[in-house]
């Protein structure tokens, strides 16, 4: 299958105020891991409490994306660190709702209300 | 006739003013208001007028205005001496024009001043009215197009071969999908006397209904004197001329017609403009050549008839442009070569379409969107029959019984990542079912994820063994089924995902496949006959209790 590479590109606030963004590109599955990882690694370098993921350009997540999913927000949890996520599509927030994903994020509509919501928690 | 500006209700904004009602109300609140039908002013979008009035800073006297421009005529014509713009963010979109004061003296500054308010706070708010406008017209016609759509898919559907002649010694294999906008493929198996069988694949230019017209036109022309002329040639003539008179100007027909004798292996074709058929033999490909003009072109033309042979286990494969012709992100066309090899090796006329539909998605892509329809037949002669029996039409079971509609049935191979293939082939299959976007988004993700437990739990990600995929389309409910070569072997994943044991790392942050899929259908059955497993994901369709009076 010809599918686009999937790639997490860190992303700092031009104000270092805002939480660090990785916008996440393509197909979430169980081959996401290493980059989302290393995306990870880097966005917290500085060391910001919450890392904000950007899913506007993801169209599929399956079970195994799911699983990489769960396995960052338990490293997250682990590190004391948060997790948020916007540009979900419906469909990908519903799977996050029954999966109750949700309960362990908070989930915004985009990224401008992410910002708006987390900023107090990085600075 | 002027051209419009950009915005289709500008000239609804003009026609909108009464210019008598505000010269009352300004200046003889007492007289009972004088309620005159102006006739409503186009302003062309290279009027200077519309530049002078965009930037103008408030009312404009039309009689002092020095403008080389038609709308200010028509304005003059009509009586109107004072005009206030009405500009949003630096557009105009509308004028408030008043007539002579009754009294016939001159407006006052206290009258611009209240103009010039009144201006300021409609501009906004006509702006507002217009976007809604236009917004609900923009809904209604994207309600059309979509409505068009389905007459269109249903036209086409219907003209489709409810059966596929069941010939002893010859496999014959079709697969039609059409395109969003659907275009004008077609393709027929027509039985004909003396057990011969002609076979059609055709192509309409131009889409949606009108295609669709043609297309059913062409269909019945061709049925009606296929048993009758015989000759391929002879048919394609007759059709020619009956198409003619009716056909819309710039429309046409490709189409590729074939008459086999089963017994001997004999074709016989004619072909209007349409794609060359392939032969795969054993030693090589060859293309069935046989020249002629498209149909609806001209009367009296006449068409180049062939023969060939058809050999033990050589497939011909008949096809539109779909394929061959389609794109990838790159732009890049699929074309003939790797149509060609893609018909190489051993395979059946069934596995050769399933062959030829998988290298097609994984050139296109994932998110592709299928820009033209997409129609093969594939008539394999078997390998090991000789024998010279008369022909028997068993037919395959029609569409109506129990057993539901086939909207598909198809196989990849377990290889990693096909699952995306089976998730956008499954797609294009319930197209037609006018599901909610949510519902198809979720059978999506389902059949996504049990393909891929087929591949690799069941198959044990062995390319060679098939995940066989059926989309049955039953009374009241879609089912998909997915089979797997796994026989009674169960899917590893008895333990609920539990995200809060996850997340402490007392469970593996794998193991949400079944759950999504039970999540995902109404339903999820499972079954096994020891050799083969076949998870089916189904769907509740509307209507369901009472689907047999909706049929």
């Amino acid at each position: 299958m010809q599918t686009r590479q999937f790639e997490a590109t860190p992303r700092q606030q031009a104000d270092h105020r805002g939480a660090p963004v990785v916008d996440l590109h393509g197909n979430v599955n169980r081959d996401s891991e290493p980059a989302l990882t290393r995306a990870y690694d880097e966005a917290m370098s500085g060391g910001a409490e919450t890392l904000l993921l950007n899913f506007d350009d993801v169209h599929y997540i399956n079970s195994t994306g799911i699983a990489v999913i769960v396995g960052l927000v338990a490293r997250a949890r682990r590190e004391g660190r948060a997790i948020a996520v916007c540009g979900l599509t419906e469909h990908y927030r519903t799977i996050f709702e029954i999966t109750r994903l949700i309960d362990f994020m908070r989930v915004y509509p985009d990224e401008e209300s992410a910002l708006a919501g987390s900023a107090p928690a990085a600075t | 006739m002027t051209a419009r500006l950009s915005k289709q209700t500008f000239r609804r904004a003009i026609r909108r003013r009464k210019a008598d009602d505000i010269t009352s109300t300004i200046s003889e609140p007492e007289a009972a208001p004088r309620v005159a039908e102006t006739p409503s002013i186009d302003i062309a979008p290279n009027d200077p007028l519309i530049a002078y009035f965009s930037s103008a800073s408030g009312a404009v006297e039309i009689d002092r205005l020095e403008l080389d421009s038609p709308a200010l005529r028509e304005l003059r014509a009509a009586g109107v001496s004072l005009v206030a713009p009405l500009v949003s963010q630096g557009e105009l979109i509308g004028l408030l024009n008043l007539g002579p004061r009754l009294s016939e003296q001159e407006y006052s500054a206290d009258d611009r001043r209240l103009l010039n308010n009144l201006a300021a706070q409609a501009a906004p708010a006509v702006r507002v009215a217009q976007l809604v406008q236009q917004q609900e017209a923009e809904a209604r016609e994207h309600e059309r197009i979509e409505q068009e759509l389905r007459v269109a898919q249903l036209i086409q559907q219907q003209f489709l071969p409810k059966a596929i002649p069941n010939l002893p010694g010859w496999q014959i294999a079709a697969h039609y999908q059409p395109a969003r906008e659907v275009g004008g493929d077609f393709y027929d198996v027509i039985e004909l006397p003396g057990g011969l069988l002609g076979i059609v694949v055709g192509d309409v230019t131009d889409k949606g209904v009108p295609a669709a017209l043609v297309m059913a036109s062409t269909h019945s022309f061709l049925r009606a004197d296929a048993p009758r002329l015989i000759s391929p040639a002879a048919v394609l003539e007759r059709a020619n001329d009956l198409l003619c008179p009716s056909i819309p100007e710039q429309m046409f027909v490709t189409c590729l017609y074939a008459v086999l004798d089963p017994t001997s292996g004999r074709l016989q074709f004619a072909n209007a403009g349409h794609n060359l058929p392939y032969v795969r033999s054993a030693d090589g490909m060859r293309e069935l050549r046989a020249t002629g003009m498209p149909l609806g072109l001209m009367p009296g033309m006449r068409y180049e008839e062939k023969e060939t042979v058809l050999e033990p286990d050589e497939i011909m494969l008949l096809y539109s442009d779909g394929v061959v012709e389609g794109h990838n992100a790159e732009g890049e066309m699929f074309g003939f070569p790797r149509m060609a090899a893609a018909m190489l090796g051993d395979v059946n006329g069934r596995q050769l379409i399933d062959r030829l539909l998988t290298t097609f998605s994984r050139f296109s892509g994932p998110g592709h969107e299928q820009e033209d329809d997409i129609t093969l037949v594939a008539l394999h002669r078997s390998a090991t029959e000789r024998t010279a029996l008369a022909p028997r039409f068993e037919h395959e079971q029609p569409a109506s019984n129990g057993a539901g509609a086939v909207l598909a049935d198809f196989t990849v191979a377990s290889e990693e990542g096909n699952e995306m293939i089976a998730m956008q082939r499954v797609t294009e299959a319930i197209g037609a079912l006018d599901l909610a976007p949510a519902v198809v988004e979720k059978l999506r993700t389902a059949v996504s994820e049990a393909t891929m437990n087929a591949i690799e739990h069941g198959n044990q990600n062995r390319a060679e063994l098939p995940v066989q995929i059926r989309v049955l389309n039953r009374e009241g409910e879609l089912a998909v089924q997915i089979t797997d070569q796994g026989g009674d072997m169960e899917i590893p994943e008895t333990e609920d995902p539990d995200i809060d044991l996850k997340l402490a790392g007392l469970q593996t942050p794998r193991g949400w496949g079944l759950f999504l899929i039970e999540h995902m259908v109404d339903e999820m059955r499972r079954s096994s006959d020891g050799q083969q497993h076949t998870v089916e994901l189904i769907v509740y369709l509307k209507g369901r209790v009472d689907a047999d009076a909706a049929v």
